[in-house]
């Protein structure tokens, strides 16, 4: 079992726009991965169950997956928690 | 110009004193009209096509092949998912990424799986849908604050998946390809995301001036009218003229009346794009004119189009949102003062949130009666540290960027709780300080709070909700909140009478502010400064640039009476 603790850095938490890239990058990623927050863990994958954790910034979330591109997969999806994806979207604008 | 001269002119009953039209002349070739309510000035005039209103859940039906079911439920949110998607694609933009959310959510795989389980358990797939999505509906609805107001996009969700289901057309927003004036029942945040440049004007059935619809409309340059009844019995292709300003709706205008309607409508709109400068009477009268805005991303994108003196409302909410923890200190002082280092005048709203506008952070029990209850500066009552830390905030984003900003609280009812606000603001630095007149009973008190404090801010919404018992949201009370009941202009009139005598600064900052026919009478009634969503800013200074400070008197004294 793969795992990476990462501190949600986006300024709406795990709402809105980065709730969006992310469950984007967990479709893409190939693996199933789950995202846990304290005692919740919902599929990656799932916009509601993503939703429903309720993340604000700066919270610690644990990312799982099995199997093969395990590794990968949550390198990417840690790399993008620990984004500001709020601010990059100031930027874009 | 249209000819006139064919026809008889249709009969127009007697509908009492109405505001002047937003521009050109009347609709002489209507075969009928309708009278609603005008939230968003300017004149369009189209074919109408109704919203489609959510489909109804028949009965549930035996079901003899759960396959079979299960399939269409799948197929049944594939279509959701693809008509939002095909919908995002042609909004681009920021409604873009909302539709795409939507969309996301629709092809969620535990909703798709709670549906096709409960398909197994003996439910038709319109049913098994319609229980996933209030599952996962009141999951969110029990988040409360940002969460719980996503609960009404899973309805918008469930209603499109049960027509797809059903078979019946989706609803939600119609694409003919052609211009349209869009009619409906009343209109949701999901319906509007995606609103094209193919809309013409909205009419809706419910809805009030401060509702979803009417607020969207006048920040997008709609013309609108809301609490239009009947308007729902009118086929689709209808020929409409829409006047967002007297609320009239003629049914049936000839071609080259349509045709003359759009041609005036672009010269106005044209006029407006140039328009320029201080807010000021035909006369030369002074009437600030400012913005009401809730980040410094919202300064930026729109103060140089408007050409605004200011900020009127800085909304300090939004840093708030989605907390369960209030933002610290230092996050406060950098909003702020990206705010402050943006603008040379700017009234900054101390946290106007309260159980009628949930935030987490604050941990509020629920109440009976949330408009009513602890909200504005009565949170301090209970939380007394979030209102110290954000004045401090405040006074140290001032001394960073050298601003000197006037600030206010919400929600102020009598002279002791503004004289607190007061001597609490003023212990930190801050020099100019006021307060919010929501409640009759502060306008009651205005020149009494003005020995305490430095200027009022009339907030003419909540104003109207309190003055006459009438829920903001409620559309059949719709005529009660219109800003041009006397009874409101009174209390304005009150408060706007204590400013001069105190030689102090009285303004609105509702949406009443920002409509170029209210604007004059409030003028007239005395207010000195007027703040609104920065797209009204150019209608309103125009409308003031057209009249002498005695006629706006004459109007205020006009609708008084």
């Amino acid at each position: 079992m793969a795992q990476r603790t990462v501190v949600v850095a986006s300024a709406s938490g795990l709402h809105a726009r980065p709730a969006k890239l992310f469950v984007q990058a967990a479709v893409k990623a190939g693996v199933p991965v789950t995202i846990r927050a304290g005692e919740k863990a919902v599929p990656a994958k799932s916009m509601l169950g993503v939703l429903s954790l309720g993340v604000v910034q700066g919270t610690e979330v644990t990312l799982e997956a099995d199997g093969p591109g395990a590794e990968e997969a949550l390198d990417t999806l840690a790399a993008l928690l620990s984004r500001d994806l709020d601010a990059e979207e100031a930027l874009d604008a | 110009m249209p000819d006139r001269s064919r026809g008889e002119r249709p009969p127009t009953p007697d509908r009492g004193p109405r505001p002047p039209a937003s521009d050109g002349g009347p609709w002489e070739g209507a075969a009928g009209r309708l009278s609603g309510l005008g939230v968003s000035q300017g004149r369009a005039a189209g074919p109408m096509i109704r919203l489609a209103d959510p489909p109804e859940l028949p009965a549930p039906r035996p079901v003899a092949d759960p396959g079979a079911e299960a399939a269409t439920v799948a197929k049944a949110l594939e279509a959701v998912a693809a008509e939002l998607n095909r919908r995002a694609l042609a909004a681009g933009g920021e409604a873009a990424e909302i539709l795409e959310a939507l969309a996301m959510i629709a092809e969620d795989p535990m909703l798709l799986e709670e549906a096709e389980r409960l398909t197994g358990d003996g439910h038709d797939a319109a049913h098994a849908l319609d229980a996933a999505f209030a599952k996962h509906r009141e999951a969110l609805a029990a988040l409360g604050g940002y969460l719980g107001e996503r609960a009404a996009d899973l309805d918008d969700l469930r209603h499109r998946a049960i027509a797809a289901a059903l078979g019946l057309p989706m609803p939600g927003l119609p694409s003919p390809g052609h211009p349209y004036v869009l009619v409906a029942t009343d209109l949701s945040p999901a319906d509007t995301a995606g609103l094209g440049p193919d809309v013409l004007a909205l009419v809706t059935e419910h809805g009030g001036p401060t509702s979803h619809t009417a607020i969207l409309a006048r920040g997008r340059g709609l013309p609108a009218v809301v609490a239009c009844a009947g308007i729902m019995d009118l086929a689709d292709g209808t020929v409409i003229g829409v006047d967002g300003g007297t609320g009239e709706i003629a049914i049936g205008l000839t071609e080259s009346e349509t045709a003359e309607v759009g041609q005036v409508e672009d010269a106005r709109r044209a006029r407006l794009r140039t328009s320029r400068g201080p807010g000021r009477t035909a006369d030369g009268h002074p009437v600030r004119l400012l913005l009401n805005i809730g980040s410094a991303a919202d300064l930026e994108r729109d103060a140089a189009q408007a050409d605004a003196e200011g900020v009127g409302l800085f909304r300090t909410e939004f840093l708030f949102l989605d907390r369960k923890q209030a933002p610290s200190f230092e996050e406060q002082v950098a909003a702020y003062a990206d705010v402050f280092s943006g603008t040379e005048h700017v009234v900054v709203r101390t946290l106007d949130a309260g159980t009628d506008k949930p935030l987490p952070f604050l941990g509020l029990p629920q109440e009976q009666n949330p408009a009513l209850g602890v909200r504005g500066l009565r949170v301090d009552r209970l939380l007394p540290g979030v209102l110290d830390t954000q004045l401090d905030a405040i006074a140290e984003a001032a001394r960073r960027t050298g601003a000197e900003p006037w600030v206010m609280a919400p929600m102020v009812t009598t002279v002791g709780e503004a004289s607190d606000f007061a001597r609490r603001a003023r212990a930190r630095g801050i020099g100019r300080v006021g307060v919010m007149v929501e409640v009759p009973a502060a306008a009651l008190r205005a020149g009494r709070l003005l020995q305490e404090v430095d200027f009022l801010s009339i907030g003419t919404n909540d104003l109207a909700q309190y003055t006459f018992a009438a829920d903001r949201q409620h559309s059949a009370l719709a005529d009660l909140l219109d800003p041009r009941q006397p009874a409101l202009l009174e209390l304005i009139a009150l408060c706007a009478e204590a400013g001069r005598r105190a030689g102090k600064p009285v303004g609105v900052c509702g949406e009443a502010a920002g409509d170029p026919l209210l604007a004059p009478l409030l003028v007239g009634l005395g207010v000195t400064s007027l703040s609104m969503a920065p797209v009204c800013v150019p209608a309103v200074r125009e409308a003031l640039a057209g009249l002498t400070l005695d006629e706006c008197r004459d109007r205020a004294q006009a609708a008084l009476d």
